[in-house]
Parts: structure tokens; C-alpha cells; sequence
């Protein structure tokens, strides 16, 4: 019954949603304040609706109901109860309800936070998210119903979900990268309320900041789970591979990133109006194409889901309808005013122009990269598939030129810096970075051109900006007093950006200075990698609920100090018969060891790869503190004081 | 002016639609075997009935082939397998690659299932089908008299694959 329940309630979200499409709009057009209104309960109706379908497919899993077709084939009955839980996300259908119910809640929070919007502007905002609502419920209702039953014969036990995914990234990875992606609707929720009604004023983008801000800081830990579950499970010690699902997630990053830095000016200036817009609506649809590329088959991926041309074919549809209208809107409705000549080259405005052109540069060329192989199989060239090579060689030289921008961001003024700012803010962190780049990789373990540019970069990045932080501290009251003065949102952006130069010192420096040895290790025996010795000192079997494994007992020690035990496991999962590769890690702050057992050679003798995966964690630690630094800037007290102005003015337009 | 260039992204979605829209049709799976008009590549193999008994890629030269790629623990193999042995009830020259497998589980199989193979190579290691670039069990390839590869199947082989591509394929060669 309670499948039956959950398909209900999402039938019931359908016609609700469609009620959210249609009466706010209605509402808004007709001047009329009930139908306005109705749009917050019916939001709410629809993530309740939505929260119940989830529920109870939540209960299907833990209940173990092997009738339901997309339980019997993602979840087994041996499986631990938080796998059964997380195993909900871990196919198609249920990580789509995972999506709307992000969706439903998303749209939900509009209600609960934007009280203080004009009536109308919100009502258009929620039909919007509605008309998403839509789409995506039909979606899953017509074409990938996570409620169908296996009848009348179900199967005795489910065929388990697949191993590399019982994991804990996988029970954060989804849920995050969503609310993510799914966070930018609301963004073009607003800008094309905004178009409808023509008011594309600085209390539109005020609006707007802290939505785009929270989903792409949302999006950021997102995605840095998902390289950090793909580092230590997927066993290949790389943590980012350029794969087409992943680009789909990094696509609306890149756009997003340029967003939220483009809102700032159209705040602050009243400029790029029409180029915010435009981002906003680049930014949602990303992340529907990558729902698309993702869900139709059209990419081999090493994660896809499993294809259907009648998904690809609705997904495509969709993505049609809303982008279309989205555009043409946008080509009516944009503002054409030239903003010329109102800053110049030295200006913060100009600054933000080149962050916002090099990032879009980057979107399209990975798009056009990740798009390729179908691009030249669709135009009959062949069968291509681009590598890494292709990205690392477009991604680091733009990425170097945005590094070396971002440093003067905290320095620079709006409208025109006067040179001697730069050079009196600047000469420091120049004179420290050039002294880091010749030092510092000393220190680390040996010169490369590459090395001494990253170590540059990173250093002018974050000597420069920890700089402006330090002198705009210096109070002429004192330090506390300078501490004070400072908002939020600038130490979120201090922090963002730092973020930046530790990212860069990971990614470079864990490309260069790490090692890799595959060698034969028999009991008892030590070997030597990367300076520190590992003896292998037991092999053992273990039994978890739902597999059986051999276990390595690795003892990792410097000499006669021992440092640590490492348990490496080779799993065979007993539902799929699949073999898994467990990697044991012993993470640090410089380094990580990183062991993956290889082939069984006898019966004390294993293949193992031992990794030395140097400044790993710095990447995810770099992205962690832009997440972080977006968090901050979002709790900005001048968001909430200042939305309370705009009910006023509204009720005078109403 | 200025207006029409908003019409811009409009213009770049259309072109994008149209792309995803033949896309869809398109199979981005079904790769062509680089080694489709490449000779067998080298190899010096055991034999599942014999472990002194060695063959290597010579053995293809003046007889057209069928290489088929099986393994025990491939379960659309088991599918296949009747319709291998009527092929050899009929004539047809069939070369197996047992695939990383253990040898007395594959003689055994063979045993149990009835060999319709000249012979199978004892491939252990994977080594050979890493070469030919197979992407998992059941491949079966098409050699032609000078022991270069003409065709390339994925998956199981069953009258009607037989019946439309690799029969007429087969027969052509023979006559070449």
C-alpha cells in the first residue's frame, strides 16, 4: 500500500504544481492579491506532497518491499540499514524524486524566506519554480516511476545496489550536488520574474545574491565530495578525470561562479544587466543539460545511468520549452541600454568583466570538449573521444590568467583605480610570491617550470589578498575596532579566494610530486616507497553483512618508529559477485599513503600499488573554503536588514 | 541591431537542440574495432586442453575464422554456446579465446556443454583480448585467409546475427 501511497502523493504534486504554475502568474497579471497568495501554500503543498512520496519510498527500501521494481534492483536485504537509506539515490528514478524533492524544498524556502518580496514579484517567482515542478514530475511519473511493482511474481531478495556505491560519498554526494544544481533554479526563477515584469533594478539582484550564492556554494562541496568518493573509492588515486558527468556538474560551476560575481556589479552598479540575466538562465540550464546528458545515454561516462531514448527524448523536450522560452523572452525582454565608457580598465567593473569572459571561455570550451564525441559522430567524423590532455591543456592556462586577476580583486575600486593603489597594495605579495617560488619548492621536493609558476600564482593570490585584508584591519582605532568594521561578506570573499590559492597549490603540486609503485609484497617482507617502509605483516579474510574480502595488514613505519596500520581489502560482494578494491589511506596535510591491493600471486603473496599522493587534501580543503567563504558572505547581515524595505515600495506598485 | 544579438543564444540553443535531438539516436557504445583491417595481433598461447601444446597468430593464414571470445564466469557465453556447436555440426571454423578463466573450469565446461572449437586458447592473463580490445564477453571476430580481422561482434551470437551479418561475411571470405 504505501508505494502505492507514494505514487499518489506525487500525482497530487502534479496537480498542484501545475495549480503553482498557473494562479500566482494569473494572480500577478490580473492584479489579483488571492491568487497571488496561493502561491505560498500551494509551494508548500507540493514539498509536503513530495516529502511524503519520498517518505515512502524511504520506507520501501528499509522495509526491504522487493515488489517495487527500483528496490529489487538497488537494494538487497543483507545491505546495512544507512546503505538501504542512501541506496534511495542510487539509480535513476529515486535520485530524480531526490531532485524534485530538492526542487519542492527549494521552492519552499522562497516562501519561508522572501516574505518581505513584493507580492507579485514572488508569485511570479514561485509560478516559475512551479512550471519547473512540472516538468520534472512528469518526468518521473510518465517515464521512470520509482514506485512500479514487480507483479505477480517479485523476486526473493533484491540484486543489490551497486558495491562502489555503498559508500558514505555516495550518501552525501548526491543529496549535496543537488541542492546545488537544483539552488539555481530559484536564481532563474528570479531573473525571469524579473523579465516578465521589466524590473531589472538593484533590488532584483539583491535578491537574487544569496540564492545563487547558497546553491553554488552547495554546488562547490558537491562536487568536491564527489572527486574526494572517486579518489579513494574508485581506487585509481586520481580525484578529478574530466569525465562527462563530471563536467556536467562543473558546467553550471564555472557559469555559476561568473553569476554570483556578475550579480555583484549589477547590485553595486546597475551594470550588466542584461549579461546577468543572461547567466542566470545559462546557469539553470546547465544543469538541466546535465541532467540530460547524465539520464539519455547520448555520453559513455563511467557513472551514466542506465539509457532510455524515451528519458532523453522528455528530458530534451523539457530542456527545449524552458530554455526556449527563457531565451526569447530574453531576446524581447532584455534591457539594450550601452553601458560604455562608465568605468575603465583599472576599475573593480572591469575586473569582474574579465572573471566573468575567462570563465565563459572555460564553460564553452569544456562543453565543446565534453560534447565532441557526439558533435563528430552526429556529423558523421568518427568516433572520438576527448581526453584529459585536451581540458588540462584549455582549463590551466585560463585558470592561471583568472588566478593572477583574482589578487587584485580586494584592492581594486569601482568605476577607476588609480595605479599607485596597485602598486602600493601589490608590491609586497609580488616581492613575497616571487620569494615563495624560489623557496618553496626546495622545501617540497625538487624544481619544475610548472611547480614555480604554481607556487607563484598561489602565493600572489593569497599574499595579496590576506594583504588587503591585513591593511583594511589596521584601524586607526585599533585592530579590534578593524576587525569589526569589516562585513561578512568580505571575509567570505578573503576566504573564497584563499581558497583558490590552496586549491592551486593541491592540484599542482599532488600532479608533480606524487608517486606510484606497483610491487609484489609477500609476509613478512617490508618495502620502501617514497622514503617511509611498509611491511606486510598479515593476510586475513573478513565478512561484512553483504560481502567477503581478503584483508591486507600493512604496518607503514619510518625505520623502527611505527606510524600506522593500514587495512587494504579486496571485497567479492555475494548479490553481484563484483569484485571491489577497498584502498586504505593514511591522510595528512602534505601527504597521503595510499594503498590498493592488487592480484593474489600465491598464498602470502599479494600485487599491491602504494600511492604518495602528495598535498591531496589542499584541493578539497581549497574548495571547502570557498564553500565556506559563499556561507559566509550569504549570513551577511545586510541581506536580511535590507529585505525588509522592498514590502513597501511593492504595496505602492500593487 | 543590438536587439538582434540577444536573439543570439536563442540561435546557439536551436543548433544544440538539433544536435542532442540526432544524439539521441546515435549508440556512443558501439565502437568499431581499431583492429577491423589490422592483422591478428601476436600472441603465443597455450591450449585449455593442453598446456604443452602452443599456437600462435600464424595458425590463421589460409583458412577463414571465426575468434570467438568465452569464459565460464560469462553468462551470455552459456547463451551462445548451442548455437556455436550447430555452426560446427555445420562446418564452420571456430577459433575460442578462453578469457581469463581457470583452465579445469573451462575444460570442463567444454566437457558438460559439448566443444564446437578447432580449439580455444588459454588465455589467463588477458592479454590477447586486451590487444584485440575486447570490452567483455561474448566478442566473436571475423578472420579472413590472410589472417587479418574483417568484423568485430559484440554479444551473443544467435541465428538472427548469424543469418544477417556474420554468415554472409563468413561465406564471402571463403570465396575471396
Amino acid at each position: 500500500m504505501v508505494p502505492e501511497l507514494g505514487h499518489l502523493a506525487l500525482l497530487l504534486a502534479l496537480v498542484l504544481s501545475a495549480a503553482l504554475f498557473v494562479l500566482p502568474l494569473l494572480g500577478a497579471w490580473r492584479g489579483n492579491l488571492p491568487l497571488m497568495l496561493a502561491g505560498r501554500s500551494l509551494a508548500s503543498g507540493v514539498f509536503l506532497l513530495v516529502l511524503l512520496a519520498f517518505a515512502c519510498l524511504w520506507w520501501a527500501f528499509v522495509k526491504d518491499d522487493f515488489t517495487v521494481a527500483y528496490v529489487a534492483n538497488h537494494s538487497n536485504s543483507l545491505m546495512p540499514v544507512y546503505y538501504k537509506i542512501s541506496a534511495i539515490w542510487g539509480g535513476h528514478e529515486g535520485s530524480l524524486l531526490l531532485w524534485i524533492l530538492m526542487l519542492s524544498g527549494w521552492t519552499f524556502a522562497v516562501v519561508l524566506f522572501s516574505r518581505s518580496l513584493p507580492v507579485d514579484m514572488q508569485a511570479r517567482v514561485l509560478s516559475v519554480l512551479g512550471f519547473v515542478a512540472v516538468g520534472f514530475l512528469s518526468f518521473i511519473l510518465f517515464t521512470s516511476n520509482p514506485f512500479d511493482r514487480i507483479l505477480p511474481i517479485a523476486p526473493q531478495d533484491g540484486a543489490d545496489l551497486n558495491p562502489l556505491l555503498q559508500d558514505i560519498g555516495l550518501i552525501l554526494h548526491p543529496p549535496v550536488l543537488y541542492m546545488g544544481y537544483v539552488g539555481f533554479s530559484v536564481v532563474f526563477a528570479f531573473a525571469i520574474a524579473a523579465l516578465l515584469t521589466g524590473r531589472l533594478d538593484a533590488a532584483w539582484s539583491r535578491w537574487s545574491r544569496p540564492w545563487a550564492i547558497m546553491a553554488w556554494a552547495f554546488l562547490t562541496v558537491g562536487i568536491a565530495i564527489g572527486s574526494w568518493w572517486a579518489y579513494y573509492e574508485l581506487g585509481w588515486g586520481g580525484w578529478w578525470f574530466w569525465d562527462p558527468v563530471e563536467n556536467a556538474s562543473f558546467l553550471p560551476w564555472l557559469v555559476g561562479t561568473a553569476l554570483i560575481h556578475s550579480l555583484a556589479v549589477t547590485e553595486k552598479r546597475g551594470l550588466f544587466k542584461s549579461w546577468t540575466i543572461l547567466l542566470a538562465i545559462f546557469t539553470f540550464s546547465l544543469s538541466l543539460l546535465g541532467t540530460f546528458l547524465v539520464r539519455s545515454g547520448v555520453l559513455t561516462s563511467v557513472h551514466a545511468f542506465a539509457n532510455d531514448p524515451a528519458r532523453g527524448l522528455f528530458i530534451l523536450l523539457f530542456l527545449a520549452v524552458v530554455v526556449g522560452l527563457s531565451l526569447t523572452l530574453y531576446a524581447f525582454r532584455a534591457p539594450v541600454v550601452n553601458h560604455a565608457q562608465r568605468f575603465n580598465l583599472s576599475s573593480r567593473e572591469a575586473l569582474l568583466l574579465s572573471n566573468n569572459i575567462l570563465l565563459v571561455i572555460i564553460m564553452v570550451t569544456v562543453l565543446l570538449g565534453t560534447l565532441f564525441p557526439l558533435i563528430a559522430d552526429a556529423l558523421k567524423l568518427g568516433k572520438y573521444s576527448v581526453g584529459p590532455p585536451f581540458f588540462n591543456i584549455v582549463f590551466i592556462p585560463f585558470m592561471a590568467l583568472i588566478c593572477l586577476l583574482v589578487a587584485l580583486a580586494p584592492t581594486s575600486r569601482w568605476k577607476q583605480t588609480q595605479g599607485k593603489i596597485y602598486r602600493r597594495a601589490l608590491s609586497l605579495p609580488f616581492v613575497a610570491s616571487v620569494l615563495a617560488a624560489a623557496i618553496v619548492p626546495y622545501l617540497a621536493g625538487g624544481y619544475s617550470w610548472q611547480i614555480v609558476v604554481a607556487t607563484f600564482i598561489a602565493g600572489w593570490v593569497a599574499f595579496a589578498t590576506l594583504g588587503d585584508c591585513l591593511g583594511k584591519m589596521r584601524h586607526r582605532d585599533g585592530w579590534r575596532r578593524g576587525l569589526r568594521q569589516l562585513s561578512l561578506s568580505y571575509y567570505g570573499m578573503i576566504i573564497a579566494h584563499v581558497g583558490i590559492a590552496v586549491m592551486v597549490i593541491g592540484v599542482c603540486y599532488s600532479s608533480h610530486y606524487s608517486d606510484e609503485r606497483m610491487l609484489r609484497m609477500n609476509v613478512g617482507q617490508t618495502v620502501e616507497v617514497a622514503g617511509l617502509d611498509f611491511t606486510l605483516q598479515e593476510l586475513r579474510e573478513v565478512e561484512g553483512s553483504n560481502y567477503r574480502g581478503d584483508e591486507a595488514v600493512i604496518l607503514m613505519h619510518r625505520g623502527e618508529r611505527e606510524l600506522r596500520t593500514l587495512l587494504p581489502q579486496k571485497r567479492q560482494y555475494f548479490a553481484s559477485g563484483q569484485i571491489m578494491t577497498e584502498v586504505a589511506i593514511s591522510p595528512g596535510l602534505t601527504r597521503d599513503i595510499y594503498i590498493a591491493m592488487g592480484e593474489e600471486i600465491a598464498a602470502d603473496s599479494w600485487s599491491m600499488r602504494i600511492h604518495y599522493n602528495a598535498f591531496v587534501r589542499w584541493i578539497w580543503l581549497g574548495a571547502l573554503m570557498m564553500a565556506g567563504g559563499g556561507v559566509l558572505a550569504v549570513i551577511d547581515k545586510r541581506y536580511r536588514k535590507r529585505r525588509k524595505q522592498p514590502t513597501e515600495v511593492a504595496d505602492v506598485k500593487a | 541591431m543590438s536587439r538582434l544579438k540577444l536573439f543570439l543564444p536563442l540561435g546557439i540553443l536551436g543548433l544544440l537542440l538539433a544536435l542532442f535531438y540526432v544524439g539521441l539516436k546515435l549508440d556512443p557504445s558501439a565502437m568499431p574495432s581499431v583492429l577491423v583491417g589490422k592483422p591478428v595481433p601476436d600472441f603465443r598461447l597455450s591450449l585449455v586442453r593442453d598446456e604443452q601444446a602452443y599456437v600462435n597468430q600464424d595458425y590463421f593464414k589460409d583458412k577463414v575464422s571465426l575468434l570467438n571470445i568465452w569464459a565460464t564466469w560469462c553468462y551470455a557465453c552459456r547463451i551462445e554456446h548451442p548455437y556455436f556447436n550447430k555452426l560446427a555440426d555445420e562446418g564452420i571454423h571456430i577459433v575460442g579465446v578462453n578469457y581469463k578463466d581457470e583452465r579445469e573450469a573451462a575444460q570442463k565446461w567444454l566437457r558438460d556443454l559439448h566443444d564446437p572449437y578447432v580449439f580455444s586458447l588459454y588465455d589467463q592473463s588477458g592479454r590477447l583480448g586486451l590487444d584485440l580490445g575486447v570490452t567483455g564477453a561474448p566478442e566473436t571476430y571475423l578472420v579472413d585467409k590472410q589472417g587479418i580481422i574483417r568484423y568485430r561482434h559484440i554479444g551473443v551470437v544467435d541465428t538472427n546475427v548469424w543469418e544477417s551479418t556474420l554468415g554472409p561475411q563468413y561465406q564471402a571470405l571463403l570465396t575471396e
